[in-house]
């Protein structure tokens, strides 16, 4: 039998992929770059629920890996762009796939130098270690002048993806939804496998999983290294939507965001960033239109949502998850 | 570089030691009595330079601003604590940090509804105007050091508040077991509205001193919050002395890191790259002492009875 949730994603995931060729067909452009902001925002948050929904690690820094991604997008190809070499001749570069590669390794990297010192506590120290690693990289940034320091750094021409053109908006909406499928394909095969099984056990119970000869530590760090580098591959897609990168992709109001689009869609669930991501731009689009001062009713939602609604908007629609 | 500006960094570093310790001691007693991590702190510290800043221009008397300060800040703690925080203590952390982040947004956006977006002044009173000679031949601000006097006596009356008084004991008792003291009698609710107002006052306080040295405006709460996050990281949660030691050590390294390292680093590469250099590297140093420290100490320097 089809459950109710999988007719539900299935239901979003067409919607969001509607959404964006109908706009086109009336004229509305705008609304496929808010189509494509969904996207991108989804699969970065998409990448931070491997380790929050999954591994019940509230990372409270994934804005830094979000914001290395973009600043890698941005690094390379400003220096593809203007011809200087980087470090060893390298020459940078303006293909997406070999920076979304450069992204990841970097980003798990740095996830797992973060992860081996954060991950040797839990709860609160968890929290505030990993917004202060995250605002280390931000203040980094803020006062390395050689990349634009505080102004930021543009991105004169989109990168490119091998066969397309990306700087048609409805293309790179193509490529930032596929890049949210297989995000999400990710994901659930994670959630499914025998590593997953042991990250939601970890999570649930971490003394029973230890007595059975699991040893935490190297499968929350996993999952925290997979979590980096699934949300800077949706850096440097939001840097090219952009087509800018500055640390305010960095700052802690970030990180808050990403955790904010998961609970609102429901923590845990493969489509909660989705559903949290589509709420969280329409909100933003339309109480932007009628008043200047949004984020103060954004607020008010976002402390209804926690207060009285905690299984987000799929937990609304599609009842309470199965698993606690 | 002369003793005289060493020592008046030092100086700068231990007042900067001092404004976090304000911040940090409210939000480690909160922690340390409701297990509840509060990241609307920094808006109370902005709520508190916000009164001292209108009452200090209405009635021309810095001091009014600093008594209203305290009271408005104590008064939105515990209006915040009965509407919503009261009901994130049986929460998890993950909701508490929600919950919060809200507030944030809502405090922050609610300010600029009122004030706007420009910048308030407050000027420093006259009594604290002025400069004391420093042994070595410069002078140093009046204020700055009474600053750092007035976080010296907080810190000793939140010593024996906590350690001498009939609240302080109900404080700790709360701390190590709420059922029990809840069974004894005390009115659990009212203690714990009284401890987020008294940690609400103390960052009011904070903000409004900080006020007379920088701009009053929406946001300036947030950079001392996450630093009073490592001072209390660094210094264990829960504990009152971590705090106060963690903010002092945090003051100090983050201030004479900015002042040394550039120089430090010139010593290897051309002036003109060391300044930025010796900033980035400066800039991430506090963060690299918590990493340090936590490498040794998972559970920060003084870690309180859980």
């Amino acid at each position: 039998m089809i459950s109710r949730e999988f007719l539900i994603n299935g239901v979003l995931a067409l919607l969001l992929l509607a959404v964006p060729f109908i706009a086109s067909a009336v004229g509305q452009p705008f609304t496929i770059t808010l189509a494509t902001r969904i996207a991108i925002l989804a699969l970065a948050a998409t990448g931070l629920n491997i380790a929050l929904g999954l591994g019940g690690l509230v990372s409270f820094g994934h804005a830094a890996f979000f914001g290395v991604g973009g600043y890698v997008a941005g690094i390379l190809s400003s220096h593809a762009f203007s011809g200087d070499p980087m470090i060893f001749g390298f020459e940078g570069s303006k293909q997406m796939l070999l920076i979304w590669l450069t992204a990841a390794i970097v980003a798990g990297l740095l996830g797992l130098l973060i992860g081996v010192i954060s991950l040797r506590t839990s709860g609160v120290y968890f929290i505030m270690i990993t917004l202060a690693f995250a605002q280390m990289v931000y203040y980094f940034a803020i006062s390395w002048p050689a990349y634009g320091g505080e102004d930021g750094l543009s991105i004169v021409v989109r990168n490119q993806f091998p066969g397309v053109n990306t700087m048609r908006p409805l293309t790179f909406f193509g490529v930032a939804y596929g890049a949210l499928i297989v995000g999400l394909g990710l994901f659930a095969m994670i959630r499914d496998s025998r590593f997953g099984a042991a990250l939601q056990a970890v999570r649930q119970n971490e003394v029973r999983v230890a007595s059975v000869g699991i040893s935490p530590l190297p499968i929350r760090l996993t999952a925290f290294v997979l979590s980096a580098m699934m949300t800077a591959l949706a850096g440097c897609l939001y840097a090219d939507l952009n087509r800018f990168v500055s640390p305010s992709m960095l700052s802690w109001h970030m990180s808050g965001e990403l955790i904010v689009l998961i609970i609102l869609g429901g923590t845990g669930r493969l489509f909660g960033p989705v559903a949290g991501a589509m709420l969280y731009v329409v909100i933003e689009s339309a109480l932007g239109g009628i008043t200047e001062r949004w984020q103060f009713f954004l607020g008010l939602i976002l402390l209804a949502t926690v207060l009285f609604a905690r299984g987000g908007v799929i937990g609304l629609l599609a009842g309470k998850a199965r698993h606690g | 570089m002369t003793f005289s500006l060493v020592l008046e960094q030092l100086l700068n570093g231990v007042q900067l030691g001092v404004m976090l310790f304000l911040m940090a001691a409210g939000l480690t007693l909160i922690f340390g009595v409701m297990g509840l991590i509060n990241l609307a702190h920094g808006s109370l510290y902005m709520v508190g330079a916000f009164a001292c800043a209108v009452v200090a221009a209405a009635t021309g008397s810095f001091w009014l601003g600093l008594a209203a300060s305290l009271a408005f800040a104590a008064a939105a703690g515990a209006l915040m604590e009965v509407v919503v925080i009261r009901r994130l203590y049986g929460r998890d952390h993950l909701d508490q940090v929600l919950a919060t982040f809200a507030l944030i947004l809502i405090f922050s956006e609610g300010t600029r509804w009122v004030f706007g977006s420009f910048p308030l002044y407050l000027d420093i009173p006259q009594l604290l105007q002025g400069a004391v000679p420093l042994p070595g031949g410069t002078a140093y601000p009046l204020y700055r050091l009474a600053i750092i006097v007035t976080g010296g006596l907080v810190a000793i009356g939140l010593t024996l508040l906590i350690s001498r008084t009939r609240l302080g004991m109900r404080i700790r008792a709360g701390e190590s077991d709420r059922e029990m003291i809840a069974a004894l009698g005390v009115d659990i609710r009212t203690l714990y509205t009284l401890v987020f107002a008294l940690g609400s006052a103390l960052a009011g306080l904070a903000g409004a001193m900080v006020g007379a040295l920088q701009s009053v405006q929406v946001g300036m709460g947030e950079p001392i919050l996450i630093l009073a996050f490592v001072v209390i990281v660094i210094g264990g949660i829960g504990s009152i002395k971590g705090a106060l030691i963690g903010a002092l050590l945090v003051g100090v390294v983050d201030t004479m890191g900015r002042f040394l390292l550039p120089q430090i680093v010139g010593l290897f590469m051309s002036s003109a790259q060391a300044g930025p250099v010796g900033g980035a590297i400066a800039s991430m140093l506090i963060y690299l002492l918590m990493a340090a420290i936590l490498a040794i100490k998972p559970r920060g320097l003084f870690p309180a009875q859980a």
